[in-house]
C-alpha cells in the first residue's frame, strides 16, 4: 500500500468549504447523508415492525373483538386526517423542490404548509383521543366495552401505542421543520446544499406511509 | 516524541466531552464500558459466593434475584454490546479504511450521550432498590407481579437501544461511503466486515427489542393490556419479540470478537488468511441466519412442535458459518511462523473456548435435548463461552494488540502472557463444571440449590475468582503502561493494515494523506503462490 | 456408572435413557470436533513456532475444495443431530392414549397438583409405575416450568393457556420436582418431589387422606371426590346449568361437544378442545358459537384455574348419550 496524493487538496481549511472535513467534497457528504437517511429509515420500519407483529398476531386471535373495536373509531375523522397527511406530503415534496432550485420563499411558504397541516393532523388527533377518553375506552381500570371487553382492550392499547408512536414522530418532525423554517429563511439552503430539506422529506413521508397503513389497518376492518 | 497527536491535541474536560473525533470517543466508551463491566463483575461475584453452600444463607432470596437480573443487564446491554464496536470499532473503522473520521461524527458523540444516560437510568434503577426481573423481563412477571425499578431499567435499555442503533449506522455508512481509493469491499479488513454484519443487526433488531421494552413499560406504568394474559395478552408474544432481537445480539457480542481474530490470527502467524471470502461471507452469514432462529428460546414455551421443528433446523445451519470461521482460522496457523504475544494467547484461547461453546450450542439446538437442560446451569455455561470465553477474549486480545496504537505505549509483554494464560484457566474452572450441574438438573437463577450440587458449585466459584484475579491484571498493568510503559513505534508488530501506518498515537485527522491501495488485506506472506498441504 | 459417579441424574423414565443415549452422541461428535481443532491448532503452533524475525512464509490463499468439506460435512453431522433430536421431541410431545390424567397447576411459589380420582397434593406428586402419565399444566400468576430431572422432562407452565407433558416411570423412588423458569422471590424455593410408587401402593395411596370439602377452591391437600364431580357440583352451584341443560335455547348443549368443531358466529369453526373449553368459561365473549346471543357472564376472577379444570374434566366426562336433545341440536355444527 502506498501513500497518495488525490485527496490532499480538499484539507484546506477553507472558510467556504461547504461539508465537513472527513467527506472529500459535497456530493460525497451529500451520498453520505442520503444512505445514512435510508438506513435510519429501515430502522424505523422495524421499530413499527414489532408493533405491527403483536397487532396481527392479536387480529389473527381476536378478529371478532377487533372488528368490533373498529367500529368505535371514528371514519370521518381518520379519512380526513389521511387527506391531510397526503397533502402535508405534497407540500414537502414541494417544499425540497423548491430548496433544490434555490427559491428561499417557496421553501419557507411550504415548509409553514407541512407544518400546519401536521398541526391539523394532531389536532383532529387530539379530539379523536378526547372522544376515547369520554367513552371509557382508554384501556386499564376504567374501560367500558359492549362486548369481549378483554380483547377489546388490548385493540386499543395497540391503537393508543401505535397512533401515539406515529403522533411522537410527527411532534419530531414538526420540531425539525421549525429549525428548517428559521434557516432556510436566512438563506441556508439552495442548490448547492439542501441535503437537511431533502433528508426531512424523507423522513416526513416516512412518516406518512406508516399512518397509510395504520388508517385501514386500525380504522376499516369489519367494515364492507 | 512530541508531535500533536489526538491525545495531547486539545486539553481540557470539555475538549474530551465535546469531542467529535472518533478515537477520542472510543475512550470516552473504553472508561465508560470498563467502569460497567467492574460493576457487572461485582454482581457476578456476590453470586457466586453466595452459591458457595447450597442454603441461601449470604444474601436473602430478594437480593440473590437482583443481583443476577442486574448482572445480566449490566453485562448485556451496558457492557458485552458496546464493547467491541464502540471501542475498538469507533477507533479503528475510520484508520482501517483509510478516512478521516466515521461518516458522522456528531451522531457518533450522541450516541455516547445516549450510552450515558441510558446507563444512568440503569444505574438509577440499580441503586434505589433494584430490579428482579432477569435480564429477559419475560412478562407477566415483569409487567404484573415485580415489584421492583423495572420502569426505570426498562426506560435505560430503551435509550441505550439507540445509542447502539446510530452507532450502526454511523458504520454502515461510513463503510460504504468512506473507503479510500483502491480499498475495494474484498480487500477490507475482516474486522471491517465483521463490523459491517454486526452493525445490520444493530439496525435490524435492536429497534425491535427497543419497541418490545417499551411495550413492557407501557404495560407495567398504564395497564394497558398487550402481554399480561389477564389482560388478554398473550405473555409469549413477548418471548417472540424478544428473542427476535435477543438472539442475534449474541452474534453482536461475538461477531467483532472473530474479526479481531482474523486480525490476531493472520498478524502472528505472519501468513494471509485462509479463505478470505470465506471467512467475510460468513460474517454475513451469521447475522442474516441469526435473525431466523430466535424460536429456539421457546421450545418449552408452548410454542408448536412444527414452528419449534423449524427454528431447530434453522439453529443448526447457523452454526456452519461458525464452523467454518473456525477450520479458516485453524488453516492459517499451517506453515506460518507463529509468535506467542499476548493477543495471539488470546486469540488462541478464543478458539478453543469457542468452539466448545459453539458445539455446546448444537445440543442446545438439539429438540428433545434442549427439553432436559432448557433452563439449567447447561445454558449458564454455553452462553457464557461465547459471550466470555468468545465476546471477551476477543475485546481483551484486541485491546492489547492496538494498545500500541491506542495509547502510544507499549504494555508489558511478560504480565500481559500470565494474565490471558489466567484467564483462561480461570474462565474454565468457571463455567465447565456448570456443564456438569446443568445436566444433573441444576436450573438457572436458584438461591437455593439440593446439596448434591455444591462440589460443582464450590469449582465454579474458585474458578470464578482466579477468573476475577485475571480480570484485575491488564487493568492495572495497562493503566501502569499509560505512565511506564515503553514508547510505542509506529507499526510494533510489523502488522499490514492501513491503522499501522500512522503514528502511535495517530493525529486527529489520522492521514497526512489519504492513502491509495493496491493490494488485498493480511499480505503479510511471500507473495509466491503455495499450494495447500 | 456414571450415575454413581454423579455425572448423570437418576434415570427414571422411559425417555431418561433416550435423552441420555442422544447426549453421549452429541458429547461424542463434540469431542471429535474438539479435539481435532485442538490438536491442529497446538500442532501447528509447536511446528511452525517463529524462528526468527525474518521467517517466510508461503502464500495460501485457500482451498475452496476444503472450504466446501468442513462447510458440507458439519452440515450432515448437524442434520443427524437435528433428527435424532427432533425424533425424540415428537415422542415427547405425543402422550400414549391410555396415559393416566393429572392436572397441575403453579403458582407463586407452589405445584398445586389435582388426580383424576380427586386426590390433591402441593408440592409433591405421586404416580405409579410403568404407566404413562400426562400432565396439562396452567398458572394462575406468572410462568413457571414444571421440570423433573431423573424423568428429563420440562414443560412451561403459561398462565391463560393449557401445556401438556407425560412421563412413564421406571423406578420406585423420590425424585426432585424444580420449578425451572424463574417466578419471582422464592422461585428457588418451589420445588417439591415426585414419588414414584408401586401400582398396588398407588391405588391405596389415591384413596387414603384426609377427604376435603367439596369443590373447596382453596388448595388442599386430600382426598376429594373425583374431579368430574367435583365439576359437577361446580356446574350446578355456578348456575350454568340454567342456560346449559338440555333442550335449552339459550346456551349451546355441551353433551359430546368435546373433540368436535362447532361452528361460531363469524363463520369460521373452532375444535372444542381443553383451551377452548377454558376460554368460553372465562371470556364467553371471545368465540360465540353461531347462533347465540352474548349472554353468558365472565367467570374470570370467581374461579380457580383449579376449579375451570374441574368443570372441563366435568364436561368431557359428559359421554354424547347425556344430552337427550343431542349435543348437536343448539350449533347444528358437530363436524365429524
Amino acid at each position: 500500500m502506498s501513500a497518495g496524493h488525490a485527496h490532499a487538496a480538499a484539507r484546506g481549511h477553507s472558510a467556504e468549504r461547504a461539508y465537513a472535513h472527513q467527506f472529500d467534497s459535497a456530493e460525497h457528504q451529500h451520498g453520505a447523508a442520503q444512505l445514512g437517511m435510508w438506513v435510519f429509515i429501515a430502522q424505523e420500519i422495524l421499530f413499527f415492525g414489532g408493533l405491527f407483529v403483536a397487532y396481527t398476531v392479536y387480529r389473527f386471535m381476536y378478529p371478532a373483538a377487533f372488528a368490533q373495536s373498529s367500529h368505535h373509531l371514528d371514519v370521518v375523522l381518520g379519512s380526513f386526517n389521511t387527506a391531510v397527511l397526503i397533502a402535508s406530503s405534497l407540500t414537502m415534496a414541494l417544499a425540497v423542490h423548491g430548496a433544490q432550485l434555490g427559491k428561499r420563499w417557496a421553501q419557507v411558504i411550504f415548509l409553514l404548509a407541512t407544518i400546519f397541516l401536521g398541526c391539523v393532523f394532531l389536532g383532529v388527533k387530539t379530539i379523536e383521543y378526547g372522544h376515547k377518553f369520554h367513552e371509557h375506552l382508554i384501556p386499564g381500570p376504567n374501560f367500558l366495552f359492549d362486548g369481549d371487553a378483554r380483547h377489546a382492550q388490548i385493540f386499543f392499547s395497540l391503537y393508543f401505542v401505535m397512533t401515539g408512536l406515529h403522533a411522537l414522530h410527527m411532534v419530531i418532525g414538526i420540531a425539525v421543520l421549525g429549525v428548517l423554517v428559521w434557516r432556510a429563511a436566512r438563506g441556508a439552503y439552495g442548490s448547492a446544499y439542501y441535503s437537511p430539506v431533502e433528508l426531512t422529506g424523507l423522513y416526513w413521508h416516512f412518516v406518512d406511509i406508516v399512518w397509510i397503513f395504520l388508517f385501514p389497518l386500525l380504522y376499516l376492518i369489519g367494515r364492507h | 516524541m512530541t508531535s500533536t497527536n489526538y491525545i495531547n491535541a486539545d486539553y481540557g474536560i470539555w475538549s474530551w466531552l465535546l469531542t467529535k473525533d472518533h478515537k477520542r470517543i472510543a475512550i470516552l466508551y473504553l472508561v465508560s464500558i470498563t467502569a460497567m463491566f467492574l460493576l457487572g463483575g461485582l454482581f457476578a461475584l456476590m453470586i457466586r459466593l453466595e452459591l458457595l453452600t447450597p442454603a441461601g444463607d449470604l444474601v436473602s432470596a430478594d437480593t440473590y434475584n437482583k443481583l443476577f437480573t442486574m448482572h445480566g443487564i449490566v453485562m448485556v446491554f451496558f457492557f458485552l454490546i458496546p464493547s467491541i464496536p464502540a471501542v475498538l470499532g469507533n477507533f479503528l473503522i475510520p484508520m482501517m479504511i483509510g478516512a478521516r473520521d466515521l461518516a458522522f461524527p456528531r451522531l457518533n458523540l450522541a450516541s455516547w450521550y445516549l450510552f450515558v444516560v441510558g446507563a444512568l437510568f440503569a444505574l438509577y434503577a440499580i441503586f434505589t432498590g433494584g430490579v428482579d426481573t432477569g435480564w429477559t423481563f419475560y412478562t407477566p412477571y415483569s409487567t404484573a407481579a415485580a415489584h421492583t425499578n423495572v420502569i426505570p431499567a426498562a426506560l435505560g435499555i430503551f435509550i441505550n437501544g439507540f445509542s447502539s442503533i446510530l452507532t450502526g449506522l454511523n458504520f454502515i455508512v461510513t463503510i460504504h461511503r468512506m473507503r479510500a481509493p483502491g480499498l475495494t469491499w474484498f480487500r477490507l479488513p475482516l474486522f471491517v466486515w465483521a463490523h459491517y454484519a454486526t452493525s445490520i443487526i444493530f439496525i435490524l433488531g435492536t429497534p425491535v427489542i427497543a419497541i418490545t421494552i417499551l411495550l413492557v413499560a407501557v404495560e407495567r406504568a398504564f395497564h394497558f393490556g398487550i402481554f399480561d394474559p389477564t389482560l388478554g395478552g398473550d405473555p409469549v408474544l413477548f418471548q417472540h419479540l424478544f428473542w427476535f432481537y435477543s438472539h442475534p445480539a449474541v452474534y453482536i457480542m461475538i461477531l467483532p470478537s472473530m474479526g479481531i481474530v482474523s486480525e490476531l490470527i493472520t498478524c502472528f502467524s505472519r501468513k494471509v488468511i485462509f479463505g478470505y471470502g470465506f471467512v467475510a461471507v460468513s460474517s454475513m452469514a451469521i447475522a442474516v441466519l441469526g435473525f431466523l432462529v430466535w424460536g429456539h428460546h421457546l421450545f418449552l414455551s408452548g410454542q408448536s412442535v412444527y414452528a419449534s421443528l423449524i427454528f431447530s433446523v434453522l439453529s443448526f445451519l447457523v452454526a456452519i458459518p461458525s464452523a467454518v470461521k473456525v477450520f479458516n482460522w485453524t488453516a492459517t496457523l499451517y506453515r506460518g511462523s507463529i509468535e506467542f504475544a499476548a493477543p495471539m494467547i488470546y486469540a488462541l484461547g478464543f478458539i478453543g473456548l469457542f468452539t466448545i461453546g459453539g458445539l455446546t450450542g448444537l445440543f442446545l439446538a438439539t429438540l428433545g435435548f434442549d427439553v432436559h437442560v432448557h433452563d439449567t446451569y447447561f445454558v449458564v455455561a454455553h452462553f457464557h463461552y461465547i459471550m466470555v470465553g468468545g465476546a471477551i477474549m476477543g475485546y481483551l486480545g484486541g485491546i492489547h494488540y492496538w494498545w500500541p496504537k491506542i495509547s502510544g505505549r507499549m504494555y508489558p509483554e511478560w504480565p500481559a502472557r500470565i494474565g490471558a494464560a489466567t484467564i483462561f484457566v480461570g474462565f474454565n474452572l468457571t463455567f465447565f463444571p456448570q456443564f456438569l450441574a446443568g445436566y444433573l438438573g441444576m436450573p438457572r437463577r436458584y438461591h437455593m440449590y439440593p446439596p448434591e450440587f455444591q462440589v460443582l458449585n464450590v469449582m465454579s466459584t474458585a474458578g470464578a475468582t482466579i477468573l476475577g484475579v485475571g480480570y484485575l491484571l491488564p487493568l492495572t498493568y495497562l493503566l501502569w503502561s499509560l505512565r511506564y510503559g515503553k514508547v510505542a513505534p509506529d507499526n510494533p508488530w510489523r502488522a499490514t493494515g492501513l491503522e499501522w501506518q500512522t503514528p502511535s498515537p495517530p493525529p486527529t485527522e489520522n492521514f497526512a494523506t489519504t492513502p491509495v491501495v493496491t493490494e488485498g488485506a493480511y499480505a503479510y506472506s511471500d507473495m509466491h503462490e503455495a499450494e495447500f498441504i | 456408572m456414571l450415575e454413581r459417579l454423579g455425572l448423570l441424574p437418576p434415570q427414571a423414565s422411559t425417555v431418561a435413557l433416550q435423552t441420555d443415549m442422544l447426549y453421549a452422541f452429541l458429547v461424542a461428535i463434540s469431542v471429535f470436533f474438539a479435539v481435532l481443532i485442538a490438536v491442529a491448532v497446538i500442532a501447528f503452533s509447536v511446528m511452525y513456532r517463529r524462528r526468527s524475525e525474518n521467517d517466510v512464509t508461503p502464500y495460501i490463499h485457500g482451498s475452496t475444495a476444503l472450504e466446501i468439506a468442513w462447510s458440507v460435512i458439519p452440515l450432515g453431522v448437524a442434520m443427524v443431530m437435528f433428527g435424532w433430536g427432533a425424533h425424540l421431541f415428537v415422542t415427547l410431545k405425543r402422550p400414549p392414549d391410555d396415559a393416566l390424567q393429572v392436572n397441575v397447576v403453579g403458582k407463586q411459589w407452589m405445584w398445586k397438583i389435582q388426580h383424576l380420582e380427586g386426590r390433591r397434593e402441593i408440592n409433591e406428586l405421586h404416580v405409579p409405575l410403568g404407566r404413562p402419565v400426562k400432565l396439562t399444566l396452567t398458572s394462575e400468576d406468572v410462568i413457571h416450568s414444571f421440570y423433573v430431572p431423573a424423568f428429563r422432562i420440562k414443560q412451561d407452565a403459561v398462565p391463560g393457556r393449557y401445556t401438556t407433558a407425560w412421563f412413564e416411570a421406571t423406578r420406585i423412588g423420590s425424585y426432585h420436582l424444580f420449578c425451572a423458569e424463574y417466578c419471582g422471590t422464592m422461585h428457588s424455593g418451589m420445588i417439591g418431589k415426585v414419588i414414584v410408587m408401586d401400582p398396588a401402593d398407588y391405588q391405596a395411596w389415591l384413596t387414603s387422606g384426609a377427604a376435603v370439602p367439596v369443590a373447596a377452591g382453596a388448595a388442599a391437600d386430600g382426598a376429594g371426590p373425583n374431579l368430574a364431580a367435583a365439576g359437577k357440583d361446580l356446574f350446578e352451584q355456578k348456575g350454568c346449568l340454567t342456560c346449559h341443560q338440555p333442550g335449552s335455547v339459550l346456551g349451546p348443549q355441551l353433551a359430546g361437544i368435546v373433540g368436535h368443531s362447532v361452528e361460531l358466529q363469524d363463520g369460521t369453526t373452532v375444535t372444542v378442545d381443553d383451551d377452548y373449553l377454558r376460554e368460553s368459561i372465562l371470556t364467553p365473549a371471545a368465540k360465540l358459537v353461531k347462533g347465540f346471543a352474548p349472554v353468558m357472564p365472565t367467570f374470570k376472577g370467581q374461579l380457580t384455574e383449579e376449579q375451570v379444570m374441574q368443570l372441563i374434566a366435568y364436561i368431557k366426562s359428559l359421554g354424547p348419550s347425556a344430552g337427550t336433545a343431542g349435543a348437536a341440536a343448539g350449533t347444528g355444527k358437530t363436524g365429524s
